[in-house]
C-alpha cells in the first residue's frame, strides 16, 4: 500500500493536541497544521524546534538602539546643536535625558519592524500571495492536519477517528 | 506538604541581625553631635578624611550657567527654610545648618529602612489584593507567604509612626514644616499648611494604617476559614474586600508618600511621586516574596510550587522594575527640562551630592534586572532568581535612601554603623516577624476554589 497525504479535520483544540502527539508518536510526518487561533503547546506536540525570532528581535532592538544613539549625536550635536531650554547641546551625555525616548522609541521601532517583516520572510510570506491554505474552515472554527498516512492506510484511518477527527480526505500530492 | 515550623536557624539569625543592627544605631545615636561645636568638629575631621575635599570641589564646579547658582542657593534656603540665609549671619547658619542635619543622620538612617520594610509589606498587600480582585488562578499556593509577609505590615507601620511621633516631638529636623519657628518665615510652606499640620498629618496616618490592616486582617481570617469550609460566599467576599481595598490603597498609598516621604522636601512637589513610590514597594515586595518562595521551597515546604511559578514571579520582578524605571525618568526628565528652580534643586542635591548612589540606583533596579532576566531559561533558575532580588532589594533600599537623605542631611551622607544598623535591626526583625506569621498557620490555602489550578499551573513554554 501507498503512503498517501491526507487532510485530517479537528474541531476541538484540545483534541487536536493530543491527536498530534499520537500521530508524532506513530511515526508519521506532518507537513503543516491549520489553526484559527494560536494553539499554546502545538509547536511542543509537533516536535519543531524552539523559534529564533526572539533573539533575532533582541538583535533588531540593539540595532535600532545604535542608529537612534548615532542619529541625535549627529543631528543634535554635531550639525545643528541648539540651546533648548537653557540645555546647550555640547555633549551627548549631557543631552542624553532628552534622547531617552528618542532612543526608547527607536529601538521599539526597529525591533517590533524588522521582526514583523522577518517572520514574513521566514513563513513566506508577501503582498498578494494567494493563501495556501487547503481548508478555509480553518480560519473559522476547524483544525486541519496536513500528514503523510504511513504504510497501513486503514489502521491510519481507524486512529485517526478514534481521536476525534471529523473528516479524512485524502489529497494527491 | 508538610506545615511550615519557624526554624531555630532563622529565629537565632533574624534576632542577632536585629541585635547587631540596634547596636549600630545606639553607636549612631551616640555619635551624633549634641551641640553646635560638636558639629564643627565632626566636620572638620571628615574635612581631613578628604571628605570634605570632595564637598568644596563639587560646590565649586559650574554645573550649569546662570540657573545653577540661584537653584543651588534656593536648595539649601528650602532645606533650611530660613529666609536669612545668605545674609548677614551666613557663617554661624551654616554650622548650625550642618549640626541640624548631623543631628537628623541617625534619625534619617533608621527612617530609611524602617519605611523601606514597612513598604515591602505594603507592596505585597497591593500585589495580594490583585490576585484576589483578578481571582488570579496561579498564584493560590503562594497566598500563605503573602499573607506571611503582610503581617510585618502592623509593626512596621507602628515603627514608622514612632518616628514620625518623634519629629513632631522635635527631636529631629526630618520634617520642617513641623518646626511653626520656620513655617512663620517661609511662605511657600505657610500656604500648605491647611494640608501639613500635625494634628492632620497624624489622623491621616491612622486613618491609611487601619485601612491597610483592617484588609489584611479580614482577607487573613476569611482565608483561615476557608480551609475547613467550602462555601464560596467566603470567595466571594474577598473578592469584593480585595477590589473595595484596591480603591482606598491607590488613593491611600499616594497620600503616604506625600505625608512621610515628598514632605521632607516641603517646597518641593511632583505630581507622579505617588506612582512612582508605588512602583519602587511593589517591585521589592514582589522580590522578597520570590526569594522567600525560593527559600522556602529549598527546605522541601512548597511541593506543590513548581517553575511556572518561580517563572511568573521572575516575569513580574522584570516587569515592574521596567515600569519603576519608566516612572523614574518620567520624573526625572520633565523635572531635568523644564529647569524651574523650585523643581530642579531636588535634583541638583541629588545629582551633585548623591552622583554615584542616584545613577548607580539605577543600574541595580533597571539595567541588572533587565539584562539579566530577559531570558526566559534565566526566570526559572532559582539562583539566578534569588541574585537579581538581592540586587532589586539593594537596589530599592537605595532609591527610598535618594528619597530621604538628601533633604534629611544634605551633603553629610555615609553608609556609617547607623546607617547599616539601621537596615540590619529591621531586616532582623522583618525576617522574624514574616517567618513566625508563616508558620502560624497551614502552608497552602487548601480551601481556594482555584487551588487545583494553581498546583497544577504550567507555563506553556517551560518544559
Amino acid at each position: 500500500m501507498s503512503v498517501k497525504r491526507l487532510h485530517v479535520m479537528f474541531d476541538d483544540d484540545d483534541i487536536l493536541l493530543d491527536a498530534v502527539k499520537e500521530i508524532v508518536k506513530n511515526k508519521m510526518y506532518i507537513y503543516e497544521v491549520y489553526t484559527p487561533f494560536p494553539v499554546h503547546g502545538l509547536d511542543k506536540a509537533m516536535k519543531l524546534n524552539p523559534t529564533n525570532i526572539s533573539i533575532a528581535t533582541f538583535i533588531y532592538g540593539c540595532i535600532g538602539f545604535t542608529v537612534a544613539v548615532l542619529m541625535m549625536y549627529y543631528i543634535m550635536i554635531v550639525d545643528w546643536p541648539q540651546d533648548i531650554g537653557g540645555k546647550p547641546s555640547f555633549t551627548l551625555i549631557e543631552n542624553i535625558p532628552s534622547f531617552v525616548p528618542i532612543i526608547f522609541e527607536m529601538t521599539v521601532f526597529f525591533a517590533a519592524h524588522l521582526m514583523v517583516i522577518t517572520f514574513y520572510m521566514r513563513s513566506k510570506l508577501w503582498p498578494f500571495k494567494k493563501a495556501e491554505n487547503p481548508e478555509p474552515s480553518t480560519t473559522d472554527d476547524k483544525f486541519l492536519v496536513d500528514m503523510e498516512s504511513g504504510s497501513n492506510l486503514s489502521k491510519t484511518k481507524t486512529m485517526l477517528k478514534k481521536m476525534g477527527a471529523v473528516s479524512i480526505k485524502e489529497v494527491k500530492e | 506538604m508538610t506545615d511550615y515550623k519557624f526554624s531555630k536557624q532563622i529565629k537565632r539569625f533574624s534576632i542577632i541581625l536585629a541585635i547587631i543592627g540596634a547596636i549600630g544605631i545606639a553607636f549612631g545615636f551616640y555619635n551624633a553631635p549634641s551641640n553646635v561645636e560638636e558639629s564643627k568638629e565632626i566636620v572638620a575631621k571628615m574635612s581631613h578624611d578628604g571628605y570634605g575635599g570632595d564637598h568644596s570641589e563639587g560646590h565649586a564646579d559650574g554645573y550649569e550657567g546662570d540657573s545653577h547658582g540661584e537653584a543651588h542657593n534656593e536648595g539649601h534656603g528650602g532645606g533650611y527654610g530660613d529666609d536669612s540665609h545668605g545674609a548677614s549671619g551666613h557663617e554661624y547658619d551654616h554650622d548650625k545648618h550642618v549640626f541640624h542635619q548631623l543631628q537628623n543622620k541617625p534619625w534619617a538612617a533608621i527612617y530609611v529602612p524602617a519605611l523601606f520594610f514597612m513598604m515591602i509589606s505594603l507592596g505585597v498587600l497591593a500585589f495580594y489584593a490583585i490576585q484576589r480582585a483578578s481571582q488570579a488562578g496561579w498564584s493560590i499556593v503562594l497566598y500563605r507567604l503573602m499573607e506571611g509577609v503582610t503581617g510585618y505590615l502592623l509593626p512596621g507601620s507602628i515603627f514608622v509612626i514612632i518616628i514620625l511621633i518623634f519629629s513632631a516631638l522635635k527631636f529631629n529636623h526630618l520634617f520642617l514644616w513641623m518646626d511653626p519657628e520656620v513655617v512663620a518665615h517661609d511662605e511657600i510652606i505657610r500656604n500648605k499648611v491647611g494640608y501639613l499640620n500635625i494634628p492632620f498629618f497624624f489622623a491621616r496616618a491612622i486613618i491609611y494604617i487601619s485601612g491597610w490592616v483592617l484588609y489584611r486582617n479580614i482577607t487573613r481570617k476569611l482565608s483561615l476559614e476557608q480551609d475547613n469550609n467550602n462555601e464560596i460566599s467566603i470567595h466571594k467576599k474577598l473578592f469584593k474586600f480585595s477590589a473595595g481595598f484596591l480603591v482606598f490603597f491607590l488613593i491611600s498609598e499616594s497620600m503616604m508618600s506625600w505625608d512621610w516621604i515628598m514632605s521632607i522636601d516641603p517646597h518641593w512637589f511632583s505630581t507622579l511621586f505617588g506612582w512612582y513610590v508605588f512602583a519602587g514597594m511593589f517591585v521589592s515586595g514582589i522580590t522578597t516574596l520570590a526569594i522567600i518562595t525560593i527559600y522556602l521551597k529549598s527546605q522541601n515546604y512548597l511541593s506543590f510550587v513548581n517553575d511556572s511559578h518561580i517563572h511568573d514571579l521572575a516575569k513580574f520582578m522584570f516587569g515592574v522594575s521596567v515600569f519603576w524605571a519608566y516612572l523614574w525618568f518620567s520624573q526625572f526628565m520633565l523635572i531635568w527640562y523644564s529647569n524651574i528652580p523650585e523643581e530642579v534643586t531636588y535634583f541638583i542635591t541629588r545629582i551633585e551630592d548623591y552622583n554615584f548612589l542616584f545613577f548607580g540606583m539605577v543600574v541595580l533596579n533597571l539595567i541588572f534586572p533587565l539584562i539579566v532576566l530577559m531570558n526566559s531559561d534565566f526566570k526559572k533558575t532559582n539562583f539566578i532568581v534569588i541574585l537579581t532580588g538581592i540586587v532589586i532589594i539593594i537596589g530599592h533600599y537605595l532609591d527610598v535612601y535618594n528619597m530621604i537623605m538628601p533633604s534629611a542631611v544634605g551633603d553629610m551622607w555615609s553608609f556609617g554603623p547607623a546607617e547599616i544598623g539601621g537596615f540590619l535591626f529591621f531586616l532582623g526583625i522583618f525576617i522574624y516577624v514574616v517567618f513566625k506569621e508563616i508558620s502560624n498557620a497551614p502552608i497552602l490555602a487548601k480551601g481556594d476554589p482555584f487551588v487545583e489550578e494553581s498546583k497544577t499551573f504550567q507555563y506553556y513554554n517551560l518544559d
